[in-house]
Parts: structure tokens; C-alpha cells; sequence
């Protein structure tokens, strides 16, 4: 649509999803997170004994030399920092009405959870 | 002139801070403060003690023993409660709101008896693991 006729009643409107995506992937970061929080309490009650060889054994074990283990745990911290990174700001949305106080605790929230799954992929790397 | 011309109409305006600790939430909205308030906890806890916590377990067998020992220690097994009661609290809570957006349990009636389960499944699940934290079992 030409910018002239984008006004008045043709005017084109898309919105800005108004939160729609937000919304969505905190739910499906959730089932994720479900999932997982299951398929390692069955792994830990399966466990013969509760060693340091089988509490490992549940993150790096392989499959066809593919670092499956790795991978699943890596996956669920990526869905588990974007949940934690929708539900902190929904917090600072709701209760901080300053602007600039609430653009650097956002802020502040990305560097920790960027700093946290930087560690995390250390922490699995290096088992 | 009837009696309700004569008497204000009650107001409900956005709750001050004094009235936090008078106020009467349902069980429902005590879920759901509890489930913002959990979910904070962990946020701060995500890098300063589970992270490391899961560091140490993980990196070599030494450091295993080294957490098991650590982990003897009672304000450690105070704090591993707390967080065991947040994560199992936004776990439970969670999988309601999952429910609810797919139209499960909207009733005002069955809303209120499955925040009523949250909190019973919840606390249960911590008592168990209290329980074997602390060596009961």
C-alpha cells in the first residue's frame, strides 16, 4: 500500500503483537521445562545407586557420538533463561512505573541471564 | 430517599502497601503472588547458588564428595528447601495455569479446588524431599 492512501479509514494497522509472542513462548518454554524436569526425576529413580558416575551419566551421555545429553540439558536452559527473561519483565512492567529505572533493571536482567547460560554451557562443556 | 442513596458505594481502588498484610486473597490469588514471588527467588538463585551448586556436582567426583559433604551443613539445607518449596510451588502452579489456558478448570468453583491441589501436591513433594534432605530416610 502506497504511504498517501496508508491513512485515515485505509489506514493499515498491524500492531506490534501486543505481547502475543511473549505469551506463547512462555507457555511453550514451560512444556519444555516439564518435560525435561520429568525425564530426569525418572532417570534419577531409575539410578541403581545415586554415584557421581550415573548423576553424570544422565548429561553426557551420547548417542551415534552425538552429545545428546549435552544438547537436551543446553535446550532446556535456553527455554529456561527466555521464560525467566518474560516473567522478570512482566514483573518490572507491573510494578516499576520509572522509565529509565525500569530499562536498566531489564537491562540488568538480560546481562544476568546471558551471564547465567554462558556459565551453564561452560558447566555442560565441560563434563 | 432509600438507604443506598444514603451509604457511599463501596470503591475498590489498587491495593496501598499498608493493606498487604490485612488484605484477604483467595487461595487462587495466593497461588499466584506465590508463583511471581517463587519465580523471582529462582531467578536470583539461578547463577549464585544452582549454577554453582550444579557446577560442583557435576565437574569432577571430588567435587561431588566436596557438595555431598557441603551439603550436611544445616543453613545449606535450609536454603536447598526454600528453593526445592519454589521451584515445586512454580512447577505445580505452573501446569494449572497450562490447564487453564486450554480451558481446563475455568469454573470459579474448580479453579479455586485445583488451587487448593497446587498447594497440597506442592507442599507434599517438599515435605518428601524435606524429609530426605534432612536424612529422615
Amino acid at each position: 500500500m502506497a504511504a498517501s492512501e496508508n491513512i485515515g479509514r485505509k489506514r493499515l494497522v498491524v500492531g506490534a503483537h501486543y505481547g502475543i509472542k511473549e505469551w506463547i513462548i512462555q507457555r511453550v518454554t514451560a512444556v519444555v521445562m516439564v518435560i525435561y524436569t520429568l525425564v530426569l526425576g525418572i532417570g534419577t529413580l531409575m539410578m541403581p545407586a545415586f554415584t557421581y558416575e550415573n548423576w553424570v551419566h544422565l548429561f553426557n551421555f551420547e548417542v551415534l557420538h552425538f552429545p545428546l545429553g549435552k544438547v537436551l540439558a543446553m535446550l532446556t536452559f535456553l527455554s529456561l533463561f527466555y521464560h525467566v527473561w518474560i516473567g522478570m519483565r512482566d514483573i518490572w512492567m507491573d510494578y516499576v512505573r520509572h522509565a529509565g529505572l525500569r530499562l536498566t533493571l531489564q537491562a540488568f536482567t538480560v546481562l544476568w541471564l546471558v551471564g547465567s547460560a554462558v556459565y551453564a554451557a561452560q558447566i555442560l562443556w565441560r563434563i | 430517599m432509600s438507604d443506598s442513596a444514603a451509604k457511599p458505594r463501596p470503591q475498590f481502588r489498587n491495593l496501598t502497601f499498608g493493606q498487604l498484610a490485612t488484605y484477604r486473597l483467595p487461595l487462587a490469588g495466593k497461588l499466584s503472588i506465590l508463583h511471581r514471588i517463587t519465580g523471582f527467588l529462582l531467578f536470583l538463585a539461578l547463577p549464585l547458588i544452582l549454577l554453582p551448586f550444579f557446577e560442583r556436582s557435576l565437574i569432577s567426583e571430588i567435587g561431588f564428595a566436596d557438595f555431598a559433604e557441603f551439603a550436611t551443613n544445616p543453613i545449606v539445607k535450609v536454603v536447598l528447601l526454600i528453593l526445592i518449596w519454589a521451584y515445586l510451588h512454580h512447577f505445580c502452579a505452573g501446569i494449572r495455569y497450562l490447564l487453564l489456558d486450554v480451558h481446563i478448570g475455568l469454573e470459579k468453583a474448580s479453579a479455586a479446588r485445583s488451587a487448593a491441589i497446587v498447594f497440597a501436591v506442592s507442599l507434599l513433594l517438599t515435605a518428601v524431599f524435606g524429609l530426605k534432605l534432612f536424612g529422615v530416610f
